[in-house]
């Protein structure tokens, strides 16, 4: 063990800060971080070094995805639930597939096939998972703050996979990811987050990731789709595309949630996408590099036109690609943590 | 503190550890096509790493051919990630092979062979990535203390040093001087 441990030490901050010091980056291209939460919540109150750190560990996982064995071991004997109160494909998939890459097992919790749908409680619910030995939960939930009263309650892992209006970490942490590896960094860059932004919770996510690693964000869409706080946000609004599209180099579109909107907050699809799709005409007046995403799924011709989709502008799938990479990552940072209290 | 190996030293058991590797012969098997797919150098991070790119260079000099060189994170597969590490967390960095490990025969480098868990963990992390003809392993510094039955194929000098002393590698793209010291 101490041979394994001499080679830790020599990962020491003061060490690695001294390496690059002397001009010699080829050891490593982030100062060591010692990461200590069990839990992610949600990206509000995570430091520049801990996303940092998340997104330089995401590094190293990006390759295990495409290799010929696509699994590591660091995981192994561990359970990770996925306690899904909401409806997702992408995300659980992702979430899966990442804890399968890293060896563990994984439970699928559907609200609809469960004992939920007989009236048992969150907490009751998180309990008897728990009762069978589980380490990690990735949880959805409708209601804001539903994953950081779990963390609360029980004493395994609780990675947030979406919570009401609040937050959606993972997602805003793989879109900064994106576009560090399109930009290298975010500092100085004009990112616009256009569409349903009162119902989303990736944008206030993307909002706090992007703005501590230095960018610049504009929320856009029309007034009745602004969130009521948005005047206490570190954000720019504005309620035309056209206005701001010229100086943007990273464009987020949002799906509209049609699931999610009571009443009618816009007269008409059609004048919604006039208003605020992101069509190849609109396209024309943008930087030729502009980097265009979307957290998926997409409504094809609303929100955004196909080509511009498919386009060589379009970043959608690398996302999709890069979450895999960022969740592997996540899990293993709070396995890690869990591993320092729990010896 | 004592130094156990100066500038000049380092340098003449690289030599010596590029002669071996060099010298050595590979066992031949004619019936298949990879036993042509020859010799890569891959070092384990982080002085490991270092330590391979100058046997690869080396090497291609000798052998008058270039001599691919890679780098492992053995992170993943280490075997004390469920332990409490205290300030010393290890850290996930990438792993960087830029060609097909396939039929070769790899020589894996690290700095210092104590206990022979990095270079357990080490294989682990090569064959996930693909079916090696052979893993050999080179490093500069052998010590007593194994905990599992690993040894090294090739070594470029055996230091006695008690079980409570550390062994370290300093080399000059890291650390600004090349010297193994024992503390």
């Amino acid at each position: 063990m101490d041979r394994i441990l001499d080679i830790v030490e020599r990962h020491t901050p003061g060490r690695t800060l001294r390496r690059l010091g002397t001009g010699m980056s080829i050891i490593h291209r982030g100062k060591p971080f010692k990461w200590h939460r069990k839990h992610l919540l949600g990206l509000r109150d995570l430091s520049v070094d801990e996303i940092t750190h998340i997104l330089d560990t995401a590094k190293g996982f990006e390759q295990i995805s495409t290799r010929s064995v696509k699994k590591a071991p660091p995981l192994r004997g561990k359970v990770v639930v996925n306690l899904f109160f909401e409806d997702s494909t992408r995300t659980r998939n992702s979430f899966s597939l990442a804890a399968s890459r890293l060896s563990a097992d994984v439970i699928e919790f559907t609200q609809k096939m469960s004992s939920v749908s007989k009236g048992e409680t969150l907490l009751d619910t998180a309990r008897n998972l728990e009762a069978m030995g589980i380490d990690i939960v990735v949880i959805r939930h409708s209601a804001a703050g539903a994953p950081m009263l779990l963390s609360r309650n029980i004493k395994a892992c609780v990675v947030n996979a979406g919570d009401g209006f609040c937050e959606h970490p993972t997602q805003g942490l793989l879109d900064v990811y994106t576009i560090r590896q399109m930009r290298d960094s975010l500092a100085g860059l004009k990112i616009a987050i256009v569409g349903d932004i009162a119902h989303s919770r990736v944008a206030r996510s993307d909002l706090w990731a992007m703005t501590k690693l230095g960018a610049e964000v504009t929320f856009v869409g029309p007034p009745t789709l602004m969130p009521a706080e948005v005047g206490r946000l570190p954000v720019k609004v504005s309620y035309s595309l056209d206005q701001v599209i010229e100086q943007m180099d990273v464009i987020n579109m949002l799906r509209i949630q049609f699931e999610r909107l009571g009443g009618s907050p816009f007269p008409s699809t059609r004048e919604y996408s006039r208003y605020f799709g992101l069509t190849v005409e609109r396209m024309k007046r943008a930087k030729p590099d502009i980097l265009v995403m979307h957290p998926g799924p997409i409504n094809r011709g609303l929100e955004i036109e196909s080509e511009v989709a498919d386009g060589r502008n379009s970043v959608i799938l690398r996302q999709v690609t890069n979450g895999l990479a960022v969740r592997m990552a996540v899990l293993f940072l709070v396995n890690q943590a869990a591993a320092e209290t729990t010896g | 503190m004592k130094v156990i190996l100066n500038a000049e030293q380092i340098e003449r058991a690289l030599a010596n550890l590029a002669d071996q590797i060099a010298d050595s012969k590979a066992p031949r098997q004619p019936d298949q096509a990879s036993s042509d797919n020859g010799l890569a150098i891959i070092g384990i991070r982080s002085r490991g790493e270092i330590l391979a790119q100058r046997l690869a260079d080396r090497l291609s000099k000798k052998l008058h051919k270039p001599v691919p060189c890679g780098t492992l994170d053995i992170t993943l597969y280490r075997d004390d990630l469920n332990a409490p590490h205290g300030t010393n967390q290890p850290q996930v960095r990438t792993t960087e092979i830029g060609f097909d490990i396939d039929g070769k025969i790899i020589i894996l480098v690290d700095d210092v062979l104590y206990t022979g868990r990095s270079a357990r963990a080490a294989m682990d992390a090569l064959i996930d990535l693909g079916r090696p003809k052979a893993i050999r392993l080179a490093v500069l510094v052998e010590r007593v203390g194994r905990e599992l039955p690993i040894q090294a194929d090739y070594c470029g000098c055996k230091a006695d040093v008690h079980p409570g002393q550390s062994v370290q590698v300093n080399l000059v793209e890291s650390d600004g001087k090349d010297e193994v010291v024992v503390e």
